[in-house]
C-alpha cells in the first residue's frame, strides 16, 4: 500500500511536468494532488476500494459532490476540511478536470457470490420493484450503468463495500443531495437484503469500454431530482 | 449571651461583606452602560448605511461563527467549542421570535460594547466583545442596519453546553469583573490617522487578539502578552505571535507583502492555513485597500517582544536519515530537493517560519490533513497540499518533519511520534 502510494505520487509528479505543457490544463494535475493522495493516481481509485474513483465521472455529478461536501450535505470531515475555503468556480474547474480524464478501468476483482444473490441484484438493478416503489437503477443511471452526463454517476467500477455504504448513508440521511432528494427516497425503500444484492451485482460487473457516461436520458426520470436538469414523470412515483 | 452577640456581629460583618462584594460585582458588570430607557431617534437605514454595515460585518467576520456549514447566512447555530464547553452562536437575522428582530440599535450596541443581551443577561466572551467593545457606536449602528436589512430566518437558537459552574451567570459576572472593562475607542495622539485606523480595525472588529493573544487558565486574554501567540485549545492550532520576527511578526516585511497576505492569503514570505485561511476567505479579502494598508501599518509597528526560545532538541542521525528518505519520496517533487519550493506556487520549506515554530502543532496538522490556501480573488486557483494521514505513520511523519526542521540550514527541535499522535487524535475537534 505504502509503496503503491509512493509510486502513485511520483508518477503524478512526472505527469505534472507533462500537464504543465498541455494547453487548457494550466497545471491542474499539480493543483489536485490533494485529491489524488486518497483517490489514487489521476483519480482512478486504489485497490482497497474505500475511496471511489473520480476520473471520468460526469462533471456535474463531481461538482455537486464537491459542493455537498463543502456545504455539509455529505459527511466526511477530511473532504469538508479540504474544500472549506474554495469557491464554486474553482470546484467546478476541479470537477471538470477529473471528468475530462478518459482512462481505462482495472478489471473488477472476482468475488465468490451466490447465484441467487446475483440474480436478485440483477433483477433490482434492471427492473426495480414497482410494488415497493423502487425504480430500476438503469432508469436513471443509464442502460450501461455508466451514468448519464452531466449529473448522474455510473454505478460500475466501484467496490461492493462502497456501493453498500453509500446506500446505507442515503438511508440514514448521512449522505444527501439537493432537494428533492430522489436518491434518498429510493434508498429508503430498500431493505438490507436489497442493498446487499444490488451492491454485489454492481461490483461484479466489468466496466464497458472506458465507462463514459451516456449523453442523455432515454426516458423521463421516475421522480424529480434536485440538481438534475431533466424532466420527470408527472408527480413522481408517489 | 456574650457568645451570641459575637456570632451576631460576625454574621452582620459577613453579610456586609457579601453585600459589598455583590455591589462591586454589579457595578463592575455595569461599567460604561447607559440606561436603555433614554429615548433616541433611530438612525435611518439608508442604502449607504446598510452597505457600510455589510462591509463592517465582513471586517468583524460575523458570518463565520453565526452560520452553520451550508446553513442560512447569519441564522446562527454553529457550535464554538471552548475548554469550558460548547457555545452556540445565536441567530442574527431580524426574525422577531428567534433572531434580533425586536432589538433596538441601542440594545445591539449594548451587546457589542458591554456584552449584555437584550434581556439583560451577560453574554459569553466567545462573542468577542472584549474586542468589539472598542467598536464605535456609529459602526455598531451600521452593522445593526445591515443585519436588519437581511431576510428574517426562523431558526431557534441551541442552548449552550457548558459545564458547571461556567454555565451560571454568577460565574460569568465574576469573570467579567476580573477581566472585562468596556473601552470606547480613543485614537492615540502622535500616531498618524492611518496607524490609528489600523489599530482600531485590529483591536476592534478584526478581533485578532481572540486568537493571537495567549489566554490564562480561565480563558482570559493575558494583558501582559498582547499578540504574543495563542493556542486555540480545542481547535488545536497555534496562532503565532504577531510581535515576533521568528513567528508571524511583519515588522521587517514590505507593506505590500503584508497586504498581499491579508488580501490574497499568500505573499512572497508566507501563506495562511487553518483558522487564518477562514479569516482571509470570509473576511480580510473583502476589505478595501485603504483599510488593509492601515492594518499593515499598525501590525508592522507592533513593538517586538521575542520570547526566550526553548532549547533545541536535535533529532538523531538515524531519524535524519529516515526523514531524508521519506522527504525524497514524498515531498521533494513539489517542495524541491533543497526545500526551495517553487516561487508563486509551492512554499519553500528552507527558512520557512511556519516550519520552524517551536510549537509544531500546525506543521503536523498540515502534513496529516493537507489543505488548500483559501481561493481568493488574488489567488483563485490555489495548490493543495495532499493529506498524508492515510499513507504515512506517526513515526514516519515525525521523522520527515524532524528532517525538514533540520535540513538546508534550518534548525528547530525534532518532532516526536507522540506529537503527531496527539495532533492526529484531536483532528476535526
Amino acid at each position: 500500500m505504502m509503496r503503491w502510494l509512493r509510486l502513485a505520487l511520483s508518477l503524478c509528479s512526472c505527469l505534472w511536468g507533462v500537464a504543465l505543457a498541455l494547453p487548457g490544463d494550466e497545471g491542474m494535475s499539480s493543483r489536485v494532488l490533494a485529491c489524488t493522495a486518497c483517490h489514487g493516481k489521476e483519480g482512478r481509485a486504489t485497490a482497497d476500494g474505500y475511496f471511489p474513483r473520480i476520473a471520468g465521472k460526469p462533471a456535474g455529478y463531481l461538482y455537486h459532490q464537491l459542493l455537498n461536501f463543502r456545504d455539509g450535505r455529505r459527511s466526511y470531515p477530511q473532504m469538508s476540511y479540504l474544500l472549506e475555503h474554495l469557491t464554486d468556480d474553482y470546484l467546478r474547474e476541479i470537477a471538470n478536470h477529473f471528468a475530462a480524464l478518459d482512462l481505462p478501468y482495472a478489471p473488477q476483482p472476482a468475488a465468490p457470490l451466490s447465484r441467487a444473490l446475483l440474480e436478485r441484484g440483477q433483477q433490482l438493478v434492471r427492473h426495480g420493484d414497482a410494488g415497493r416503489k423502487i425504480p430500476a437503477c438503469a432508469q436513471c443511471h443509464g442502460d450501461a450503468m455508466t451514468g448519464v452526463a452531466p449529473f448522474v454517476p455510473g454505478l460500475l467500477g466501484l467496490s461492493r463495500d462502497y456501493v453498500a455504504s453509500q446506500l446505507g448513508a442515503w438511508q440514514t440521511g448521512q449522505r444527501r443531495a439537493q432537494v428533492p432528494d430522489c436518491m434518498a427516497r429510493v434508498a429508503r425503500q430498500m431493505t438490507v437484503d436489497d442493498v446487499s444484492a444490488i451492491s454485489a451485482w454492481l461490483a461484479a460487473q466489468a466496466v464497458p469500454g472506458r465507462g463514459r457516461p451516456a449523453a442523455a436520458f432515454k426516458a423521463l426520470l421516475p421522480m424529480p431530482c434536485g440538481g438534475v436538469d431533466a424532466p420527470a414523470v408527472a408527480g413522481g412515483a408517489q | 449571651m456574650r457568645a451570641g452577640r459575637a456570632w451576631l456581629a460576625c454574621g452582620a460583618g459577613l453579610g456586609l461583606l457579601v453585600l459589598v462584594a455583590a455591589g462591586a460585582l454589579l457595578a463592575l458588570n455595569r461599567l460604561d452602560e447607559a440606561p436603555l430607557q433614554a429615548q433616541e431617534l433611530a438612525t435611518p437605514a439608508t442604502p449607504a448605511l446598510i452597505a457600510r454595515g455589510e462591509y463592517l460585518a465582513r471586517v468583524g467576520n460575523c458570518l463565520s461563527c453565526h452560520t452553520t456549514q451550508g446553513g442560512p447566512a447569519f441564522a446562527g447555530g454553529r457550535a464554538i467549542d471552548t475548554p469550558f464547553g460548547a457555545i452556540h452562536a445565536p441567530n442574527l437575522t431580524p426574525d422577531n421570535a428567534t433572531g434580533i428582530g425586536r432589538w433596538s440599535a441601542r440594545e445591539f450596541w449594548r451587546a457589542m460594547h458591554n456584552g449584555r443581551s437584550r434581556d439583560g443577561r451577560l453574554l459569553y466572551p466567545a462573542f468577542p466583545y472584549l474586542s468589539y467593545t472598542h467598536v464605535t457606536r456609529a459602526d455598531s449602528d451600521a452593522i445593526y442596519a445591515y443585519l436588519h436589512s437581511l431576510p428574517p430566518v426562523e431558526q431557534k437558537g441551541r442552548p449552550h453546553q457548558l459545564r458547571f459552574p461556567f454555565n451560571t451567570q454568577l460565574a460569568l459576572a465574576v469573570w467579567r469583573a476580573m477581566y472585562f472593562r468596556p473601552g470606547p475607542w480613543v485614537d492615540q495622539p502622535g500616531q498618524s490617522p492611518q496607524w490609528n485606523r489600523g489599530a482600531y480595525l485590529v483591536q476592534g472588529l478584526g478581533h485578532c487578539a481572540a486568537c493571537h493573544t495567549p489566554r490564562n487558565a480561565l480563558g482570559a486574554l493575558r494583558a501582559d502578552a498582547p499578540f504574543g501567540g495563542g493556542r486555540l485549545a480545542v481547535q488545536n492550532w497555534y496562532a503565532p505571535a504577531l510581535n515576533s520576527v521568528r513567528e508571524a511578526g511583519v515588522a521587517d516585511w514590505p507593506v505590500s507583502d503584508v497586504v498581499a497576505l491579508l488580501k490574497a492569503g499568500v505573499s512572497q514570505q508566507a501563506g495562511v492555513s487553518g483558522p487564518m485561511a477562514e479569516v482571509v476567505f470570509r473576511s480580510l479579502q473583502h476589505l478595501n485597500d485603504d483599510d488593509l494598508q492601515a492594518m499593515a501599518e499598525y501590525l508592522r509597528s507592533l513593538p517586538l517582544r521575542e520570547k526566550p526560545e526553548p532549547p533545541v532538541i536535535e533529532p538523531t542521525a538515524a531519524v535524519m536519515a529516515q526523514g531524508r528518505e521519506i522527504y525524497r519520496q514524498q515531498c521533494a517533487q513539489c517542495h524541491g530537493d533543497h526545500g526551495q519550493g517553487r516561487a508563486g506556487a509551492l512554499p519553500a520549506l528552507a527558512g520557512n517560519r511556519a516550519v520552524l515554530l517551536a510549537d509544531s502543532t500546525n506543521l503536523v496538522r498540515v502534513v496529516l490533513q493537507g489543505g488548500y490556501l483559501p481561493a481568493t480573488a488574488g489567488n483563485p486557483r490555489p495548490h493543495g497540499m495532499p493529506p498524508f494521514m492515510q499513507s504515512l505513520t506517526d513515526a514516519q511523519i515525525a521523522a520527515v518533519l524532524s528532517y525538514i526542521r533540520n535540513a538546508w540550514g534550518n534548525g528547530a527541535s525534532r518532532v516526536d511520534t507522540i506529537d503527531v499522535y496527539r495532533a492526529r487524535e484531536r483532528r476535526g475537534s
